[in-house]
């Protein structure tokens, strides 16, 4: 491993010591932050117990579907607005302001369109992050040097050769931007979208038992949420350099 | 630059989107969505009246502190990251990693940490904002020409002439970029801080009308909060789109 | 180098003379926002012979890639007619003919083995035929130690390899290269130069280089057409008579200097004319 990979861990294990240190003697009271072997024996016992499935089949089976209706959806408009540019100029200012505008605003009206139960959330979290695959894969099949395009014409590819056998690979890159981001904004949207609308699922579950006051709970719970997204971001970005390294990049 | 032309498009987007919200208001009923016409007019009356005006205030100072911690504190870590090397690749999964999380589910830390009120509210919004801005700063820094400083030296510039010259003219599109975004996460972290947070702004106006089910009033605010949010994002990508221009190099270098 | 019965030689003889003519050829870029149009080509007129070494030289921007590209079928001509092997071009690239470019085209997701076999497989060539090819060009352009490799792993000069290469399989009668050597440095480009000679000797191809480099043009060529400044059309058109059999160390000759020279003087006015044109035509 790197240098820049051991500091970090120091750095990591350095800070979440300290934590520990400053909870148990009593710097930091446990009704802010508990001892962070607090939250992971928090987090083991709420495993165990059993009762979380429902809510983590609820939240991961959305947040799945998000992502692969994100990914392929994304895929197919951003292909079609880039094959038509009247159809790409007229969604051009929308794709652009999008990610200004403060989706979370809209959700109640989605529970009251589409009642209660995880097809909002999908929905939401779908909206949320098909778009950013949507312009990844115009950057993507943009930024094909045009170079590459003449070699096409010189071996006189047809068009879906042509967008099979060359744009596609040379896009590939930017393509897989696409898929991170989408992935992590699958979960973001149904996770903001849990906890902000009180429905079910671990999101609405940490926002619950913050109402209750049950730290423990609370910090089990965030802890095994940050835990398993982080850990699923790093497996796609892993592949991710996997698949650059066979190119080289 | 701007000719009318330009604006024909973004009109026409608006245009449909309006057609859309009709339609799907004819499907869904006036208890799912309010029509259009209604929602913008109750929308025009709500901001006139007296008590609208503290709430948006409330949400502007609120938005206003978070944005500048998120920018200046972000741009200095930035460039703090970006100038020392080992600090910048140290820091960057970690950051990285941060941005991709659901920061919402921080949430109730933020809360715990700063109580209710403003400080929650303005915690939130520059962590959602900050970690753009540093991470664009932090590439925008790292990824100076060295032609340009090596010309710098040549010349015998001192340090802070070699900085305010060439180092931010260089750095300025990249940083810009990180600003902007940076802006519309910030907008979208303080309005969440509001929603639980405070008996103030135009979150908690938001979440009084979802506990009573009063969605013209909903959409009204989300609809207020779009075009604000819309109409600043467009004039920073504006911005934006001139500063790269001048940077853009093409690529081919033929005959 | 002749392996038995793998040849490079096209198999159908060249029964035309007269392998391409431009006639009366102009290029207009039309106008686009904020620029006006370019009139980056002619009219120019040219007559390639079948089996000649034919380079272009001119000052910069007056025009050179995009007479390749009109050439190639690549750009469609604003005036005038192309010809290719007694037949019309036209907005297509007629089979036969190769095109290696400036910029590096090779496919980075590729091999180097699966770049060179690439347009073969696209063509339909069966696989033993493809890989007989392959194993050819790929020796004889020097690549054999780096056929499983990816092109990022290799120096600019061996991917420009692996382009041609990937031309080469392709058994073209006419060959276009657009300032291939333009990125190396002056040894590697006199090697290169020699394999570009090697190549046409064996191929027996008619082969059009592009450079901007008069004592390169000079000694790989046949004939050498000196391109005025934009609008490009050519002042002259040299023929240098060098042997058929010749390598870099034609350069010793004593009339080899005078040349160039003629070249020099051909180009220098045009040259100066080019620098004060000044900004980028596109």
């Amino acid at each position: 491993m790197s240098k820049a990979a051991w500091i970090r861990i120091a750095l990591l294990v350095g800070a979440i010591g300290l934590l520990e240190v400053a909870c148990r003697i009593g710097w930091v009271p446990p009704t802010m932050v508990i001892a962070p072997s607090h939250m992971v024996s928090a987090m083991v016992g709420l495993l165990a117990s059993g009762t979380l499935g429902a809510d983590i089949a609820q939240t991961f089976s959305s947040v799945g579907i998000a992502i692969v209706i994100s990914i392929v959806g994304g895929f197919t408009i951003g292909f079609w607005l880039h094959w038509f540019p009247p159809l790409r100029r007229a969604f051009d200012p929308f794709l652009a302001a999008y990610y200004a505008i403060p989706h979370f605003a809209f959700y109640p009206l989605l529970i009251v369109i589409f009642g209660l139960g995880s097809l909002p959330l999908i929905v939401l979290a779908t909206l949320f992050a098909m778009v950013a695959m949507i312009v990844a894969t115009l950057a993507g099949l943009d930024r094909v040097p045009r170079v590459l395009l003449k070699t096409a014409r010189v071996h006189r590819l047809s068009p879906f050769e042509e967008m099979w056998r060359i744009r596609l690979p040379a896009a590939a890159p930017h393509l897989f931007s696409g898929i991170k981001l989408a992935v992590a904004y699958s979960f973001i949207g149904v996770i903001a979208g849990e906890f902000i609308l009180s429905t079910m699922g671990v999101g609405h579950e940490i926002a619950y038992a913050y109402d209750n006051f049950d730290n423990p709970r609370m910090y089990g719970l965030i802890l095994f949420v940050l835990g398993v997204v982080t850990a699923f971001n790093m497996l796609v970005y892993a592949y991710e350099r996997h698949l650059a390294k066979r190119r080289g990049a | 630059m701007i000719s009318l032309r330009s604006f024909r498009d973004p009109i026409l987007v608006v245009l449909s989107l309006v057609a859309i919200w009709q339609v799907l208001h004819q499907l869904a009923g006036d208890s799912a969505l309010t029509a259009p016409a209604p929602t913008l007019a109750h929308l025009w009356e709500m901001v006139w009246q007296p008590r609208f005006l503290p709430h948006l205030r409330e949400t502007a100072l609120a938005f206003a502190q978070a944005l500048l911690i998120a920018c200046v504190g972000g741009v200095a870590i930035g460039v703090l990251l970006g100038g020392h090397r080992l600090s910048g690749e140290v820091a960057e999964p970690l950051l990285v990693g941060l941005y991709s999380i659901p920061k919402i589910t921080l949430y109730p830390v933020i809360l715990l940490l700063f109580g209710l009120g403003m400080p929650a509210k303005v915690a939130f919004g520059a962590l959602h904002g900050i970690i753009p801005v540093v991470l664009f700063t932090m590439n925008a820094v790292r990824n100076v020409n060295r032609s340009y400083l090596r010309t710098g030296r040549a010349m015998r510039l001192t340090p802070a002439q070699t900085a305010w010259f060439v180092l931010v003219p260089a750095t300025l599109p990249e940083i810009f970029s990180g600003l902007r975004i940076g802006f519309s996460l910030t907008l979208l972290g303080t309005m969440l801080g509001e929603l639980f947070a405070s008996q103030r702004g135009l979150g908690f106006l938001l979440m009084t009308a979802i506990d009573l089910h009063d969605v013209k009033t909903i959409l009204a605010i989300a609809i207020f909060i779009s075009i604000f949010a819309v109409a600043l994002n467009s004039a920073l990508l504006a911005v934006d789109r001139r500063l790269h221009r001048r940077t853009a190099s093409d690529s081919s270098g033929k005959t | 180098m002749a392996g038995p019965a793998v040849s490079l030689v096209h198999p159908a003889p060249m029964d035309h003379p007269v392998h391409a003519r431009l006639t009366d050829v102009t290029r207009i870029y039309p106008a686009r926002a904020g620029q006006a149009a370019v009139h980056a080509l002619g009219p120019l007129s040219m007559e390639l012979r079948a089996g000649e070494f034919f380079s272009v030289v001119g000052p910069s921007g007056c025009g050179k890639s995009t007479l390749l590209d009109v050439l190639a079928g690549l750009a469609v001509p604003s005036a005038g007619t192309v010809e290719f092997e007694g037949k019309p071009v036209h907005g297509m690239v007629p089979d036969g003919v190769g095109v290696v470019f400036q910029e590096d085209a090779s496919f980075p997701w590729l091999t180097v083995e699966d770049n060179v076999a690439f347009g073969l497989r696209r063509s339909g060539v069966e696989a033993a035929e493809t890989r007989r090819r392959v194993d050819f060009a790929v020796d004889f352009m020097g690549l054999r130690d780096f056929r499983g490799a990816y092109p990022s792993q290799l120096s600019g000069g061996m991917r420009q390899r692996v382009c041609i290469a990937r031309t080469l399989v392709l058994q073209p009668r006419l060959i276009l290269l657009d300032e291939p050597f333009g990125a190396l440095d002056q040894q590697t480009r006199l090697l290169m130069g020699d394999e570009l000679l090697r190549l046409w000797r064996e191929t027996s191809a008619t082969v059009l280089l592009i450079t901007h480099a008069l004592d390169e043009a000079n000694l790989l060529s046949d004939r050498i057409g000196v391109m005025s400044a934009r609008p490009g059309c050519f002042i002259d058109i040299v023929e240098t008579g060098w042997p058929h059999d010749r390598d870099s160390r034609l350069a010793e000759r004593a009339d080899f200097g005078a040349v160039t020279s003629r070249l020099w003087s051909l180009l220098r006015t045009e040259s100066m004319r080019a620098m004060g044109q000044g900004a980028r035509a596109k």
